[in-house]
């Protein structure tokens, strides 16, 4: 099923009993539909909605369509230069190819605990709307991330667009994500904001990690370690802290003990770049 | 149960009839013969399956041809130039960028994505437009070389 508008795939989703999936770039959906892992009466293709494809200045804010593709936000001059950590993001996600085709929607909804623009949106303080034949509501991603490849969304709603406030003053942020090879999953990632005082201390941290047994996980602790630290602190019992809010599994990519280890490494680049950043605007 | 599905491939109308959850990638392969693009993993890791839609490369294994409809897909056949080998084809055998070959249809269209975007390409933006495919006879270097060769053509 094709709809054009976004209120034409509203009014068809309760009417599929259930039974359909929502389908937008479909770079994750379609192998699982490929290896019969799931097998849905109705697909409903929402990459003809065009009205759902922008990326949008508001005052307060950026707004992005949800099919809008993940080339397109990687490339964005706009994003680049106001929010480089979701640039970065963008980036992260598989290979050109897929980055051409897939969407920040679809990738959201998706809710793969190995996502990249879950953690980044989070640490930026963006939420989604959802739209549905009821009306429209907010989910902030911090509420987002239900459990291992589960959202929020209820099953007659649709992610349409993606809101990101615009950071205070004085704030940086970046987005890392160890791999084996270019291109491939990510063994442990991690999204960073930072916004600082006048000393250049750090005075608010928003530490989101990627990666993660079942869904992105904020560290707070960490977060609260960080404030009133500057670029020459010395951060080592923030990296013993970090190590133990991440909750990564053990797979073919690494076992625990190793992807906490890497929590530590990345954090000790990430933190000091990101006050970089924050200090450089 | 099958549907009517119009495509445009290489510059040709093709009409036929095709399961609505059929990939890109089958399509090419089993309905319009066209078995220059390869079928590899279907899991979007190798890229021995990538085309172009509209000049941008993406792998056909994890597009319903349903939303292909309109677009203009091009094939590794489409590379052909008069019925001959295209500039990047050459610059392929020339410089030794073929070892088993599987690899290589999906490597030119990235290739050919890459230098429609960027005529000019430094050895870095090749090595970053064709992170998505799978080469495992390792022989990237004449790859990279042959791309950045053609590019000078």
């Amino acid at each position: 099923m094709k709809p054009v508008t976004l209120e034409e795939a509203c009014k068809l989703l309760p009417t599929l009993n259930r039974e359909g999936k929502l389908l937008s770039g479909g770079q994750s959906l379609v192998p699982l539909l490929q290896q019969r892992l799931i097998s849905p009466k109705y697909l409903i293709d929402l990459k003809g909605i065009s009205e759902i494809d922008y990326i949008r200045e508001n005052s307060d804010s950026l707004s992005i369509g949800a099919i809008t593709t993940e080339r397109a936000i990687e490339t964005s001059t706009l994003i680049k230069s106001r929010f480089p950590l979701l640039a970065e993001a963008a980036h992260s996600i598989g290979a050109i190819q897929i980055r051409n085709w897939g969407t920040i929607g679809g990738n959201l909804a998706h809710a793969d605990p190995d996502g990249d623009f879950g953690p980044a949106l989070w640490a930026l303080g963006a939420k989604v709307i959802i739209t549905s034949i009821n009306g429209q509501r907010e989910i902030p991603l911090d509420k987002f991330f239900m459990n291992y490849f589960e959202s929020a969304i209820e099953s007659d709603e649709i992610l349409s667009e993606v809101v990101i406030p615009y950071p205070p003053q004085r704030s940086g942020g970046i987005y890392h994500k160890e791999v084996i090879r270019a291109g491939g999953r990510g063994i442990s990632s991690m999204a960073v904001m930072v916004t600082l005082n006048k000393n250049d201390e750090v005075k608010q941290a928003k530490i989101v990690l990627g990666c993660q047994s079942r869904v992105p996980i904020r560290a707070v602790q960490t977060e609260k370690l960080a404030v009133g630290r500057n670029l020459n602190a010395n951060m080592k019992d923030l990296e013993e802290v970090i190590a133990t809010e991440a909750d990564p599994s053990v797979d073919v990519l690494g076992s625990i003990e190793y992807k906490a280890h890497l929590v530590k490494v990345i954090v000790r680049h990430a933190l000091p770049e990101a006050i970089k950043r924050a200090k450089a605007t | 149960m099958k549907q009517l599905l119009k495509l445009i491939v290489n510059g040709e109308d093709h009409q036929i009839y095709a399961e609505p959850a059929s990939t890109l990638q089958s399509v090419l392969r089993n309905e319009l013969h066209l078995t220059g693009t390869k079928r590899g993993c279907s899991t979007g890791y190798c890229g021995a399956c990538t085309v172009l839609l509209d000049g941008k490369a993406v792998k056909s294994c994890l597009i319903l041809a349903f939303q292909t409809e309109g677009k203009d897909i091009c094939t590794v056949e489409g590379l052909a130039e008069n019925g001959e080998l295209g500039t990047l084809q050459k610059a392929f055998v020339d410089g030794f960028a073929v070892q088993c070959g599987f690899c290589t249809p999906g490597m030119l269209m990235s290739a050919k994505a890459l230098l429609n975007e960027n005529p000019h390409p430094s050895e870095e933006d090749v090595k970053e437009a064709i992170i998505g495919n799978l080469c495992r006879c390792t022989g990237y270097k004449k790859i990279v070389e042959s791309i950045q060769e053609a590019a000078r053509q």
